[in-house]
């Protein structure tokens, strides 16, 4: 029985060999200049000010999160418009439930105010 | 290219689908309207209408298994069903009578009980431990929200935050035991894993049996069984007191429903070993749950923390009817926990009438002397705690009746002496309320006693069900005996 997971102990061991080659070999190889704008935050070109660690209003985390769920259900269109055809009457009705009930969390969310940024 | 479409069976989940879709339409009324009592009235009739529709099922010959094997609605379902829409549709009633005087009636409230109950209905209807587990989760992540619900109490985010936790521990050692078992015998479906578990190997058992050991805490965390009930009376106690209701009957319910399933079809078979240490390992849970609950109740001088530990032991009692693994333990589990929906609603319905502010008003020094205040109200109370205390010709009695004599026919004896003593135990602290409220003299704060209609139907349909069940228990045991588990 368990011989039969011996491919995925090999894989494993592969992968671990594979990403210690891959850190070890730069720090070994490659040249080092340390300067201060180097060491510096990447904050994609703006000079950084501040912590990171401070305290962020709370509308990020909401619209965050109501990214998040609207764009995983949207997802879900991608393989049914592809099928569509295929999947005729039947899948149409199955998927306008669904998306009714995409939309009504929509207008939910919207008239609620969760939308607003002030 | 053509592909085969499954054939759903959508009418097999019918009250699930009508519970789902009263919540979107709580959730869309809560926009228009301002006033937000009538959004419980439509979640009642919701309610109702779920209920009629699993009595039509019920007539209905034949148990159609729907989503391609995924869910069955057999007598055992609609059994179960019947306890949530009870347990729902009280709670919706006393949260329609307690939550305008805590400033917390809204549409969410009512939206996530809702979602909670189709949960508990999926958990119950559930021949799949993914459907389960999906089951599980809807019904958990609706309670994390309803036990925080009151955002300006301390009491109430603790409560939220231990839940959550836990909650989500519990469902890890869930998870973790699915997978060991789907990796034993290859399967997710129920009747597979039985299936599955025969093919497997003398001395290859070791896998299955830590999943399954895996599955039990995950459960016993549902219906707080100790060892896993730490997070009971901080939960239960902290949190609003009509979702402390709805949560202590029908989360215990639903955790109880799918244990019992899984455990019989599942690992149920004659002749494994798997059957022999799941029986250990569930009767010693219930020996511990009786006795640690009880004894810890009776330390107990607030009436909310107490119910809490009571019904820890609740749980204990139910489990000795899931350790006989015989279709009349069983029966006698799936009636008792239908007894404790309405004795415990009813309790904890009294306790939110008389609850003033936050966790004031439910220690049990407030009860002195309550039966020269509001003579009604105590009497129902007296009621409750008689039926919890297994009272003849109440609910709680026939339920442990049933119960016990189950574990001796099933030849646990020492099991049914040890839930005999615990019983006796725990008529201390019910009718230690009883004597408080009977007996003390008045104590000077008097109680602004506010009964409005929805906690007066509330209060009246849990003491007649309780009564009823009293009454006449053979109607609702033969319901419960035919539930279909055993084919």
């Amino acid at each position: 029985m368990i011989e039969q997971y011996l491919p995925i102990l090999i894989l494993i061991v592969a992968s671990l060999i594979f990403a210690a080659i891959a850190l070890l070999a730069p720090w070994y190889l490659g040249p080092r200049n340390p300067i201060e704008t180097k060491l510096d935050t990447y904050e994609s070109g703006k000079l950084p000010y501040g912590d990171a660690r401070r305290q962020v209003p709370i509308h990020y985390y909401k619209v965050a999160m109501l990214f998040i769920v609207f764009d995983i259900e949207v997802v879900f269109l991608y393989p049914w418009a592809i099928l569509l055809r295929d999947l005729r009457m039947y899948g149409l009705l199955i998927m306008s439930v669904f998306f009714a009930l995409l939309v009504l969390g929509l207008v939910y969310e919207w008239m609620k105010g969760a939308l607003e940024w002030n | 290219m053509g592909i085969e479409l499954p054939s759903l069976n959508f009418g097999a989940l019918l009250p699930v689908i009508i519970v789902i879709l009263t919540s979107v339409m709580v959730l869309i009324f809560d926009l228009a309207l301002s006033d937000k009592r009538p959004l419980g009235w439509i979640s009642f009739v919701g309610l109702m209408f779920a209920g009629g529709a699993g009595w039509i099922q019920q007539s209905m010959e034949g148990f159609d298994p729907a989503f391609q094997n995924m869910a069955i609605t057999d007598g055992y379902t609609h059994f179960f069903n019947l306890i949530f829409v009870v347990g729902a549709g009280l709670s919706v009633l006393v949260a329609l009578g307690y939550l305008g005087k805590k400033g917390l009636q809204g549409g969410e409230y009512y939206a996530m009980l809702l979602l909670a109950t189709s949960g508990m209905m999926i958990m119950a209807a559930g021949t799949d431990l993914m459907i389960i587990f999906l089951g599980l989760e809807l019904m958990s992540i609706s309670l994390y929200v309803l036990a925080a619900i009151n955002r300006y109490s301390r009491a109430s985010l603790e409560a939220g935050i231990k839940y959550f936790l836990l909650g989500a521990f519990a469902s890890a050692f869930f998870l973790y035991g699915i997978a060991l078992i789907y990796g034993a015998s290859g399967s997710t479906n129920l009747n597979g894993i039985g299936e599955g578990l025969k093919a497997v190997p003398k001395g290859y058992e070791a896998l299955p049996l830590f999943g399954l050991g895996l599955l039990i805490i995950g459960f016993s965390f549902k219906i707080a069984a100790v060892p896993f009930h730490w997070w009971t009376p901080d939960v239960y106690h902290g949190a609003p007191t009509s979702v402390t209701a709805f949560m202590s009957v029908g989360a215990k319910a639903a955790g109880f429903a799918a244990l019992i399933r899984v455990l019989t079809v599942s690992f149920g078979f004659d002749g494994s070993m798997f059957a022999d240490n799941w029986h250990v390992a569930v009767a010693t849970l219930a020996v511990l749950t009786m006795t640690l609950g009880n004894l810890t109740a009776l330390a107990q001088n607030d009436v909310k923390r107490m119910l809490a530990y009571s019904s820890i032991a609740h749980a204990g009692y139910v489990l000795v009817g899931v350790v006989t693994g015989t279709e009349q333990g069983i029966s006698a589990a799936l009636f008792y926990l239908m007894a404790y929906a309405f004795m415990n609603i009813g309790a904890f319905a009294v306790i939110s009438v008389l609850e003033q502010q936050d966790a004031i008003g439910t220690n049990l020094e407030e009860y002195a002397g309550l039966a020269g205040h509001h003579r009604v109200l105590a009497m129902l109370m007296a009621i409750f705690m008689l039926s919890l205390m297994g009272f003849p010709m109440l609910g709680g009695f026939w339920g442990k009746v049933y119960v016990f004599l189950a574990a001796i026919e099933a030849g646990w004896i020492v099991l049914a002496i040890i839930a005999v003593l615990n019983s006796g135990i725990a008529a201390y602290y019910y009718l230690r309320v009883i004597v408080h409220m009977y007996m003390s003299p008045v104590s000077d704060q008097s109680h602004a006693i506010n009964l409005n209609s929805a906690m007066q139907v509330a209060l009246g349909l849990a003491a007649f069900g309780t009564i009823l069940l009293g009454v006449m228990p053979a109607r609702i045991m033969d319901l419960a005996a035919s539930s279909g588990l055993f084919g």
